[in-house]
């Protein structure tokens, strides 16, 4: 039996790698937002598992949900990768610094 | 009786408003009407209010008419006080102005600014008449800052001639120390009193005889003793005495008028005239009146000294004037007030006297001030001579003259006085009658004996003055003779001031001497034994052999005590020490707070201090803003993650 924990662990190892992915990464947007994904998909592992271990079925509908929304923002964020890359000719993150004050 | 008051003050104020700020349109004549006309009417009115007051005894007038404000129970009013003190010094001040608003048609006739004169002049006999008929605190402050500033005004008529702004300018200042202390003993009455009052400070006073109060800590001083001394620091800005004299010297910068006026007859003595009115304050007090006798025996004494070496006709009235005045603050501190305001009204008339023939010697000699370059004027101006001497009779004591009567009483006064500090008065006051003597004889004939040394071209032009010049010379010269005579009497040894001037048995000096008063007779016999008489006549014939008989004296005593001399012609270095010390200090002060003060601290460090630290700020914040998405994320998710660790931590 795999006790809970276990579930919960792999879902904050996946967050962290998420997490890390967000920060080390210096060059490619794409993956910028593959770490997002990664990090939706940690908390689905949690929903699933507390879903699972008090039968409660509302968690594993949330976690749908969540894929549903996710789906739908790789594509909006995919589509402005490409509007950017074509304004830009360039998707290295190192350049996106217009924020800088 | 209130609109007799009224009329008295308004008089001469809508005359200066008319004459000042109509001037143009009234024309020059014009101007000097409507001012004589209303110090002539103030003088009328005067003369019927001292009437009423004096020979009807009718009683005394204490009433507010116009309350200006009411701050904490503290009212501040504008009322009259008509007792017999006020009324003489109305009869004086009124009748002095009078006369100098006449001359003054004469002295100024060809100044351009004639209308703006006549203005200030009679601006000055309003504020004088607003600070005698005061029956409060408030008032009084009033119109002694009033006549200060006419004053100033005045000094610095002639604006274009550089020592007269700097005259004007050195009056306002010493003017302002002395009331800076005066205003600090009016703050303590109101502090103790709760009230601005006369009547009712005066009925308070005595229970606060023994109050002691801490101004520094740990010392303990008699609250009487502090509020008297700061209104006698007041008086010692406004009636010159050492060390605030230092002013009235260089006041004769102004006018000649303007010198009679407010610098000898009537505002220098408005600090004498104070302090007599304060009497019930000052009688409890013995070491302020100690105070006031050792501070004014050092002005009788060594302004006289000064007198002795001056050269120019006015400063040697001037000197003079301080002088005199030390002796009246003698008088006042041996506590014979009525002695001191006696000595004041004879003073008031001779002095304007002496003043106004030595500006009539003075516009005959084409504005030629130095009286080694006079002489001989006798027969050139007889009526200016005569009334000169009877100045200068007057002036140093002459028995039967009006000085005689005054300056005899002060020094009777001090010598039966008692308090700490009455011999050196004493001496210092004796000695002064020599003193007198030799600079007014001295000046008298320089001016009027003696070899001619006037500028060939003067003296074609040389004649008596106008009649609007000596009519008031003459009018000034009879009460010099006449005034002291009749007044001796009742004034000093009758009850004539009655209850305005309080005196202390044990300080009653004149009640001593009015035990021996046998009669004005008695009285001029009695001064032609005394030892100031024979001083008196010492002093004249001094000043007959040294520089009648042999001028070449003075000029070896000069060589032989250059140390002397050079100590005199400084005027003692009060003026340098001042300059140096006062004036070079606060600029050197005022530079250091500039440079250190406002350069550096001011725009150094708080104006570009503030702005350097907000760019440094910036600067530091603006490393962290990279622009990059992932720093800002990173910053977003450690701040979570401590935001709900320390929400879990706390539950």
């Amino acid at each position: 039996m795999i006790a809970l924990s276990d579930f919960l662990i792999l879902g904050a190892v996946l967050f962290c790698i998420s997490v890390a992915g967000i920060f080390i990464n210096r060059k490619n947007v794409i993956v910028l937002l593959m770490a997002i994904e990664l990090m939706l998909l940690a908390v689905n592992m949690n929903f699933i598992a507390f879903s699972y271990y008090m039968n409660d079925l509302a968690g594993q509908v949330f976690v749908f949900f969540i894929l549903t929304v996710a789906a739908a923002e790789a594509a909006i964020g995919l589509a402005i990768l490409v509007v950017w890359f074509r304004n830009r000719r360039t998707i290295n993150v190192e350049n996106l610094d217009t924020l800088k004050g | 009786m209130e609109n007799v008051y009224l009329g008295i003050i308004l008089a001469p104020l809508i005359g200066s408003i008319v004459a000042g700020l109509f001037g143009k349109q009234v024309g020059r004549a014009g101007a000097h009407w409507v001012t004589n006309i209303g110090v002539a009417v103030s003088f009328i009115l005067s003369a019927v209010v001292f009437n009423d007051v004096v020979f009807n005894d009718a009683a005394t007038y204490n009433a507010s008419l116009y309350t200006w404000l009411v701050s904490d129970g503290i009212r501040f009013e504008i009322g009259f006080l008509i007792d017999e003190l006020t009324a003489t010094m109305m009869m004086v001040v009124t009748f002095v102005s009078l006369m100098v608003h006449i001359y003054t048609i004469g002295y100024m006739h060809d100044d351009p600014g004639y209308q703006r004169f006549f203005s200030y002049i009679s601006l000055f006999t309003f504020s004088m008449l607003m600070l005698v008929m005061s029956n409060n605190f408030m008032q009084l402050f009033f119109g002694w800052e009033a006549v200060g500033l006419v004053s100033y005004l005045l000094i610095g008529f002639w604006h274009k001639k550089e020592t007269a702004i700097f005259a004007n300018m050195k009056a306002f200042l010493v003017n302002r120390v002395g009331d800076f202390g005066f205003l600090l003993g009016i703050a303590a009455i109101a502090m103790y009193f709760n009230s601005l009052d006369y009547a009712d400070v005066f009925k308070a006073a005595p229970l606060l005889a023994d109050l002691n109060i801490q101004v520094i800590p740990g010392l303990d001083w008699s609250l009487m003793t502090v509020i008297c001394i700061l209104l006698f620091i007041g008086a010692m800005g406004k009636s010159a005495q050492v060390p605030l004299h230092v002013w009235l010297p260089d006041s004769m910068e102004g006018p000649t008028p303007i010198s009679a006026l407010i610098h000898a007859a009537t505002m220098v003595t408005a600090g004498i005239f104070m302090v007599a009115r304060m009497s019930p304050l000052f009688e409890l007090s013995t070491t302020a009146l100690s105070f006031v006798l050792v501070i004014g025996a050092i002005t009788a004494l060594f302004m006289g000294f000064l007198g002795l070496i001056q050269n120019d006709i006015k400063r040697v009235v001037a000197y003079s004037t301080l002088s005199q005045l030390g002796y009246m603050t003698v008088a006042l501190g041996a506590s014979a007030y009525a002695a001191g305001i006696f000595h004041l009204m004879t003073h008031a008339f001779f002095k304007a006297l002496l003043f106004l023939a030595a500006g009539s010697v003075i516009v005959a000699m084409h504005h030629e001030q130095d009286i080694r370059k006079m002489g001989g004027l006798k027969k050139y101006m007889p009526i200016t001579y005569w009334c000169m001497l009877i100045g200068s009779l007057a002036l140093i004591g002459t028995p039967g003259f009006s000085g005689f009567f005054s300056k005899d009483a002060i020094i009777e006064a001090v010598h039966a006085s008692e308090i700490p500090g009455s011999t050196f008065a004493y001496i210092s006051v004796l000695l002064g009658v020599f003193i007198t003597a030799l600079y007014s004889f001295r000046m008298f004939f320089l001016v009027f004996h003696g070899k001619e040394n006037i500028d060939p071209h003067t003296k074609k032009h040389l004649h008596e003055s106008p009649k609007v010049v000596t009519i008031p010379l003459i009018l000034l010269a009879i009460p010099s003779v006449v005034i002291g005579a009749i007044a001796v009497g009742p004034w000093l040894f009758g009850d004539y001031f009655g209850d305005t001037i309080t005196v202390f048995k044990e300080h009653d000096v004149l009640g001593q001497l009015g035990e021996h008063y046998t009669g004005v007779m008695g009285f001029v016999i009695h001064g032609m034994m005394a030892l100031p008489f024979w001083l008196a006549l010492a002093g004249v014939g001094t000043a007959y052999f040294l520089y009648m008989k042999r001028p070449d004296i003075p000029g070896q005593i000069k060589a032989k005590f250059e140390g002397v001399y050079r100590l005199l012609d400084n005027a003692y270095g009060f003026d340098s020490f001042n300059q140096s010390f006062f004036a070079g200090g606060s600029r050197k002060l005022g530079k250091i707070l500039w440079q250190i003060g406002d350069v550096k601290g001011i725009d150094g460090i708080m104006v570009n201090g503030s702005v350097k630290l907000v760019g440094w700020v910036a600067g530091a914040v603006r490393q962290m803003q990279t622009g990059y998405l992932y720093h800002y994320a990173f910053a977003m998710i450690i701040g979570l993650l401590v935001l709900v660790s320390w929400v879990l931590a706390r539950a």
